[in-house]
Formats: C-alpha cells, sequence, structure tokens
C-alpha cells in the first residue's frame, strides 16, 4: 500500500486556468517522477482555494504552505526544495494577507460575521474532488449516516425547516417547506432533481461547488431522497460543464462502490440511484419547468404553473428542484444541527452566500460570505477596490436577471428581505461591479439581447416584448432615440412583468425598470443630446454595433 | 455529408443509441454525442434516429434546432464562440468583438466562405472570471485583448 506522505493541490479556478494551472500540474507530476517520490506524494487540481490575489496557487500539506503566483518553470526548484529536501521554498510563498487563509472572516464586524467560516466551500480548494477518501476524512457521509441511522425523514425536515434555508437558486424559497411539500404530495415515485444548469450569466459558483467537492452534493441528494420519499434523483448539469460532469461521474461511481448510493444505504433499507442528464445548451433550461421538460427529451419551454413541480413535476410526479448551493448547505446543517447554522449570516436570511464577483474590480473571483454583509464590503474587501481607482457606478447582482443597484444602495445588507425592501433581487449570486466609465443605456441594451436570444418563444410578452425593447435601447444608443421611446420602455417592461408565463421574462423587465428609474438623467441625454455620457455607446463613435 | 459519408452516420448514431436506449429521456443525450462526433446533425442522423426511437421526425428536429449546442446545419472547420453577455462586455468584450469582425468580416451564425471558420456569438460560457472570453472549438480563450486576436486565430492555420 502506498502511504502518502505529501499532499499537493493546484488551485483550478478560472483565473489559474487562464495563467497556467493545467502545466504546472503536468510539470509536477513530471518532477515529482523525476525524483521517484510518485508513491508518497499525490498531486490534484482542486479548483477554487479560495484566494484570489496570487494565482495559481500550490498548496503543500500537511504543512499547508502556499505557493504563489507559481509559472510552470517554478516546478523544478518547489518539488526539489520542499518535496525533495523537505525545505519550504520561502521565495515562491504567496505574500501574507490580512484574510488570512481562509474567506468570510471580518472579525470587526459584529454579529453577521461570527468567526472565520466557510460552509460550503468548506473543503473546495483542500480536498482531492477526485478521491472519495479524502472526502470522508474530511466529515464527509457523516451528515448522510446520521439522518438514514438517526433520524426520521420527518426530523430531517424539521432540522432544514428550522435552520431557516432559503433556496439560492435566485428566489430564496423557504427550502425546509418545499421539502414539506414534495412530502405530503400523493403519487410514487418521487424524484429529487439537483439544478446545475447555471447559465446565468456571471454565475460560476455553482460549477466551482460541482467541481471542488462533488461528493457534497451527492450526499445531500441522498438525504434529500431520504426526507421526501424519493428513490431516484438526476443532477441536471449544464451541457458545457464538461469537467464538472466528469467529477460528478466519477464521484458517483465511487459513492456506489462505497455503498452510500444504491441498496440499503447504511444498512437502513433505503435505496437511492442518481443519473446525470447534461444540457445542451439552452439558459432557460434553468427553469425548474424547463429543466423538468428538457430531462423528459423535449424542448426546454417552461410549463404553466400551478400545478407546480412538487406535485406535478418529472413525468407527472412529486418532484423536489434544489439548486447545487441550497444543497450543498445540507449535510453541514445535518451534521451540526440547525441551531449551529443560524449562528450564521442574518435571522430571516441564515447562513451564507456564495458569490461570483466580476468587472471592474482589482480581484475577481468567488467568495463565500455571511449573508448580510454589503455591496461596499464586498468590493472593498474582496475586491480590493475598483480598479484603476475609477468610481463605483452600478452593480448588477444575479447575474442578467437580477437587479441594477445604484451607489446610494451599496450599504444595503445583502440579505432576502433587506434587498427586497429596497426593491432589489439578490438573485443567483454574481456581482457585476461596474465603474463611471459604464453607460447604463449600453448595459440594458446587452442585458436585452441576453433574453431575446434566449427566451424560449413561447409567450408573446416575453417574445416580442424583449426583441421591441432591444431594438429601442439600440436606437437610444445610436443616437437616434426619441423622448416617446421612454414610455413605451415602461409599457413592455409593464407587460413583460405582468404577462409572462415565467421568471425570464419577468427578469427581462428589471433593468429597463431599473435604469428608468435610478438613472433617468443619464438615459435622457442620449436622447435629448444625443451624447452617450460615459463614452460608450455606438454614437461616440468608439466602436462598431455588436450583435 | 451525403451518400459518400451515409454509413458512418449510421454508425454514429447505432452506437449512441446504444449507449442512452430508446427511450424518450434519451433523445437529448444521443442527438449530443451524434452532434459531437459529427460535428453537426445531418439529416441521415435526424432520420434514423426517428426511426430507432420512434419519435415523430417533426418532433426530433424542433428539440434539435432548440438547443444552442446542437447544429442542423453543417459547421466550419474551426468555431468561434464569442460570449457577448453583460460581465464579458463590460471589461472589454466589445473592443474582442470588433477585433473578431476586422480579421472574418463575419455576422453572427455565418461560416466563411472557405468552410474554415464558423463564427457563433454566445450567451455566458460560465468562464467569466477571465472575461472577455473567447471559445475556438475547446480551447478557452480568457482576459483577451482585441490586438491578440490575429494571433490567436493564426493558431488555426
Ligand atoms: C429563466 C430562469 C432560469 C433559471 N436558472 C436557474 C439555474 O440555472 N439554476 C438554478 O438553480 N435555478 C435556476 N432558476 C430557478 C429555478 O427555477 C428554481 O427556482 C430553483 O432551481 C429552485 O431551487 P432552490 O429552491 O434551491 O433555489 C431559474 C429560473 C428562471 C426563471
Ligand atoms: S416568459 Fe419567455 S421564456 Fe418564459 S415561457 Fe414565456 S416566452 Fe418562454
Ligand atoms: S459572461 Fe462571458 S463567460 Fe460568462
Amino acid at each position: 500500500m502506498k502511504v502518502i506522505r505529501s499532499m499537493v493541490l493546484v488551485s483550478s479556478d478560472p483565473e489559474s486556468m487562464e495563467r497556467g494551472a493545467q502545466k504546472i500540474y503536468r510539470r509536477l507530476q513530471q518532477e515529482i517522477e523525476k525524483f521517484g517520490l510518485q508513491d508518497e506524494v499525490s498531486v490534484a487540481m482542486v479548483g477554487d482555494v479560495g484566494r484570489h490575489d496570487a494565482l495559481p496557487l500550490v498548496i503543500v500539506y500537511p504543512e499547508a504552505v502556499i505557493y504563489g503566483p507559481v509559472k510552470p518553470d517554478d516546478v523544478p526548484f518547489l518539488v526539489e526544495e520542499h518535496l525533495y529536501k523537505g525545505r519550504i521554498a520561502t521565495r515562491l510563498q504567496a505574500p501574507a494577507r490580512e484574510l488570512s487563509g481562509r474567506i468570510a472572516w471580518l472579525s470587526a464586524r459584529q454579529g453577521t460575521l461570527p468567526a472565520q467560516q466557510r460552509i460550503v466551500l468548506e473543503r473546495t480548494g483542500q480536498i482531492n474532488p477526485d478521491d472519495i477518501e479524502d472526502y470522508i476524512a474530511h466529515d464527509g457521509y457523516v451528515a448522510l449516516g446520521l439522518a438514514l441511522t438517526t433520524m426520521k425523514p420527518e426530523d430531517v425536515i424539521s432540522e432544514i425547516t428550522k435552520s431557516g434555508l432559503r433556496g439560492r437558486g435566485g428566489a430564496g424559497f423557504p427550502t425546509g417547506l418545499k421539502w414539506r411539500f414534495v412530502a405530503q404530495a400523493k403519487g410514487h415515485p418521487k424524484y429529487v432533481i439537483c439544478n446545475a444548469d447555471e447559465s446565468e450569466p456571471g454565475t460560476f459558483k455553482d460549477r466551482l461547488i460541482l467541481e471542488g467537492d462533488p461528493h457534497s452534493v451527492l450526499e445531500a441528494m441522498v438525504i434529500a431522497g431520504y426526507a421526501v420519499g424519493a428513490n431516484e434523483g438526476y443532477i441536471y448539469v449544464r451541457g458545457e460543464y464538461g469537467l464538472a460532469q466528469e467529477r460528478l461521474a466519477r464521484a458517483i461511481a465511487q459513492a456506489k462502490e462505497m455503498g452510500f448510493l444504491g441498496r440499503d444505504i447504511f444498512g437502513s433499507g433505503f435505496d437511492f440511484e442518481i443519473h446525470i442528464h447534461a444540457g445542451a445548451g439552452a439558459y432557460i433550461c434553468g427553469e425548474e419547468t424547463a429543466l423538468i421538460e428538457s430531462i423528459e427529451g423535449k424542448r426546454g419551454e417552461p410549463r404553466a404553473r400551478p400545478p407546480y413541480p412538487t406535485t406535478h413535476g418529472l413525468w407527472g410526479k412529486p418532484t423536489l428542484v434544489n439548486n447545487v448551493e441550497t444543497l450543498a448547505n445540507v449535510p453541514p446543517i445535518i451534521r451540526n444541527g440547525a441551531s449551529w447554522y443560524k449562528q450564521f449570516g442574518t435571522p430571516s436570511s441564515p447562513g451564507t452566500k456564495v458569490y461570483t464577483i466580476l468587472g471592474n474590480v482589482n480581484v475577481t473571483g468567488l467568495i463565500e460570505v455571511p449573508m448580510g454583509i454589503t455591496l461596499r464590503e464586498v468590493i472593498a474587501i474582496y475586491g480590493k477596490g475598483m480598479k484603476g481607482g475609477a468610481a463605483f457606478k452600478l452593480a448588477q447582482t444575479g447575474g442578467s436577471s437580477g437587479s441594477i443597484i445604484p451607489a446610494s444602495l451599496q450599504d444595503t445588507p445583502m440579505d432576502f428581505d433587506s434587498y427586497s425592501r429596497a426593491g432589489v433581487s439578490l438573485g443567483s449570486g454574481a456581482l457585476l461591479i461596474c465603474d463611471e466609465n459604464t453607460c447604463v443605456v449600453d448595459l440594458a441594451r446587452v442585458l436585452l439581447n441576453f433574453f431575446r436570444r434566449e427566451t424560449c418563444g413561447k409567450c408573446t410578452p416575453c417574445r416580442i416584448g424583449t426583441e421591441r425593447a432591444y431594438q429601442i435601447l439600440s436606437s437610444l444608443a445610436e443616437g437616434t432615440g426619441q423622448l416617446s421611446d421612454l414610455d413605451d420602455l415602461q409599457v413592455i417592461a409593464k407587460s413583460m412583468a405582468e404577462l409572462s408565463n415565467c421568471g425570464l421574462g419577468q427578469s427581462a423587465a428589471v433593468p429597463i425598470r431599473d435604469i428608468l428609474k435610478h438613472f433617468s438623467a443619464e438615459v435622457e441625454a442620449h436622447i435629448r443630446l444625443k451624447v452617450c455620457p460615459a463614452g460608450a455607446c455606438p454614437m461616440s463613435g468608439r466602436l462598431a454595433r455588436a450583435a | 455529408m451525403d451518400v459518400r459519408d451515409a454509413p458512418d452516420v449510421l454508425s454514429v448514431v447505432q452506437t449512441a443509441v446504444t449507449r442512452h436506449g430508446t427511450s424518450r429521456e434519451a433523445l437529448i443525450p444521443i442527438l449530443s454525442e451524434v452532434n459531437q462526433a459529427l460535428g453537426y446533425l445531418p439529416t441521415a442522423a435526424l432520420t434514423e434516429i426517428h426511426r430507432l426511437l420512434k419519435v415523430p421526425g417533426s418532433q426530433i428536429f424542433s428539440v434539435a434546432s432548440f438547443y444552442r449546442m446542437l447544429s442542423t446545419k453543417p459547421r466550419g472547420e474551426h468555431v468561434i464562440q464569442f460570449c457577448e453577455s453583460a460581465p464579458c462586455h463590460v471589461v472589454g468584450g466589445r473592443e474582442v468583438w470588433q477585433a473578431l469582425q476586422d480579421a472574418l468580416h463575419l455576422n453572427p451564425g455565418e461560416t466563411s466562405a472557405d468552410g474554415k471558420w464558423t463564427l457563433l456569438t454566445t450567451s455566458c460560457l460560465g468562464i467569466c472570471g477571465v472575461g472577455p472570453v473567447v471559445v475556438i472549438d475547446n480551447d478557452v480563450y480568457g482576459n483577451v485583448e482585441p490586438e491578440q486576436i490575429p494571433e490567436i486565430l493564426a493558431r488555426y492555420a
């Protein structure tokens, strides 16, 4: 048997991949073999390790030394010094930083941010996602064991209810309540679906959870199945997420072999199977009823609701649909209890939230912070400020279907209730930070272009509305708009919001309303003065029109 | 793709059907696999899937035309996907698009006359952390600067 003495982890978030993480990984393997260390040292690509300031990072355990930014040519030195000679390769060490090793640690802020704590991402970047034993060594499948051997399905549901967990897929629906609906629904069999479609522009948190810690989602699905009375689950993964699909497939095979999936799990008599279903490229398939149609082999067009999937889902049977991040919260809650969970976040939105930070900030990437943090803090602490010292102008939360937030709202706590009181939606967790050079008309035009290409076309207000709104915004951007266009935009937004069958058409109205509400002077300048104050629109002559 | 290649098409379809089965649920996985193997979904493939799965041909076509990763039209030798969603757009996507236009003179969805390039604009590709993003075949280019475009395209000479 091999006795692994050291474990070497290579960060493989998008930024690290861009900067050669793959090459570093291969170089590490070569060098380790060159020194004949392949039986003592294991190497893995692990996803997002939580620091974004010195990527790519190489972490060597058990010493937990962090090296970065590492270049492929640094690898021979690193292997020789640290793994062969056993000395820390000081010159490659990553700079120390105030956030010290873990995300979500802000001791100065009272109440919402207690200790340093990652819940959903507690293992990503720390374990080898291809190795179930590593997961088990980090408390993996403990929650499943507890649930199946010491709790009744009803106990599991009430623990989740008590935790106050709310869906992380966009709408914030109370998870325990949804589980109860499915548990009480008549009809057999029942299904559990993990919504891993994640096509929301700017959002890739679910992908990094699946790539970095696939077993946590499997474990949660089995627990969910036990709670609601289902013996079969589907993971609907976005078609483009090849690595996530591979890792899930491997994780399923390993879990089956170990007896955490399949028949008579933990000798409890409970059986559960999980299938992977890959999408084929369609944003609308993230909508839960469209997703179900797609699994059934049809076009991904949303169904009319009610009835809801909780009673009439996959093949007309009661179906639980939960987001990846929602599910990843389940094992820690079961393992540590609802009252443990409630100490994080705010009383009405407990727990943490995983966000992607993008746009005009110095550091982009993935973070997990307690619910209730503010945008200003996110930009200052995790984004390391605005790029080039430019002024913050607006943020879009929650991907294209989120809200546009002006600077005046940047101190509103980011939790479901505070945001909805401010008329803003938190959405899926993408934070697109924009500086003063961003034009709101141009941004809205790009967003409506997204909606017009992703509408399934089934209902008229959405199909025609997104196209019309896009054309009007384009004419404003080109300097050929009229004041009456603004009324037209309001009418279109109203009809999309009120008459659309699903959330896509409803959220297409949001950017239109938000720019007219918060930035009307800037929009009107495009019409009255025929100028784009930010200099970004095609009429300012800098650029030809994109698609 | 016609008579000459027909047997090949059929065997690709049959392999996919053997792997995924003939239930309705298997339709999209089969279409994806065939599309991946052949680059697109020729009519002969759709007809064969219709024969094996007994799903009406019109429904197969309607599904095949719904999803972005499936194509019922042949594509060029190299497929360029340009992400035009907001997160890539605000960090310089527009300028990259301009550079692609200058280099290729293609409209979104078009294939060049020599069959070398197909230019697609797409929604977010899920790699926004390194925007602006261009994907050519299976190669991902992130943090793209407009000046890099000619050099990137030259790699596919
Ligand atoms: C157009 C549209 C796209 C959506 N895309 C996703 C998605 O990619 N992932 C996701 O989890 N939920 C998505 N949702 C929300 C789902 O319909 C559903 O509410 C969610 O999966 C429920 O999970 P939760 O309760 O755990 O949040 C989308 C909704 C709409 C209207
Ligand atoms: S609102 Fe739009 S996306 Fe939703 S069902 Fe109607 S047409 Fe389709
Ligand atoms: S927005 Fe361009 S890849 Fe996501």
